[in-house]
């Protein structure tokens, strides 16, 4: 079970600001590709990896990155700070 | 080092003021102020949403490097979320060091990886409501590369 956490314009193309997501996925990429899987919302900000960043319990990281151990994925634009 | 992520409006006079303060050490205070900017005539206030935990971690491990990199004698970094109108003041950050070079410089990295690597993201709202998300932009991605 891992907090999935969503911000920007992909909290809002998916609905939610975060949910509690059952999954046997090994790494961030697998993930992805069952939350893609489940509904056209999710396949939508999914679509394109490329504008996406991930989080893993508050760091950045690469989509192929392991969940084993992991609490908090987030999913996020590149960021705008400053 | 202060590190502070708020809502509120902050006094960057008061805050130029306090920072560094008593200290015989300190020869330069370099600040930055960012302020939100109309470029199109039709911006009214930007969004700015953030990752509440994460933006505190991430601004504190850039401001750590920064000390460490440029042997700060201080350095401050204030960043707003919410609802800021145009002309608002967004954030600021201020170094102290005992040469200005170093300021100077560690000033610059502090604003280039706050821009792409502090999680903030700016929505725009013009007269008729919001008008989207504003992108980053590849320069900025870029900028990190010189340091």
């Amino acid at each position: 079970m891992v907090e999935v956490v969503y911000f920007a314009w992909v909290r809002e193309r998916i609905g939610l600001p975060r949910e509690r997501v059952e999954t046997g996925a090994a790494t961030v990429a697998d993930l992805v590709a069952e939350l893609a899987a489940r509904e056209p919302r999710y396949a939508a900000a999914f679509a394109d990896l490329g504008a996406l960043r991930v989080a893993l319990d508050q760091e950045l990281a690469e989509f192929d990155a392991p969940l084993a151990g992991v609490r908090e994925v987030a999913f996020f634009p590149p960021m705008t700070g400053g | 080092m202060k590190i502070s992520v708020q809502e509120a409006p902050f006094d960057a006079g008061a805050e130029i003021a306090a920072f560094g303060a008593g200290r015989a050490d300190i020869g330069a205070v370099v600040t930055f102020t960012g302020l939100v900017r109309d470029d199109t005539g039709a911006l009214e206030a930007l969004e700015l949403e953030h990752y509440p935990g994460m933006t505190e971690r991430a601004i504190a491990k850039i401001a750590e490097e920064a000390v460490a990199r440029w042997a700060l004698a201080d350095c401050l970094v204030i960043h707003r979320h919410g609802r800021l109108a145009v002309g608002e003041a967004i954030m600021m950050v201020a170094t102290a060091a005992r040469h200005r070079v170093a300021a100077f410089e560690a000033a610059e990295f502090l604003m280039d990886y706050l821009k792409s690597r502090a999680p903030f993201w700016k929505k725009e709202h013009g007269p008729g409501g919001e008008t989207g998300w504003v992108a980053a932009k590849d320069a900025d991605e870029a900028a990190l590369k010189r340091w």
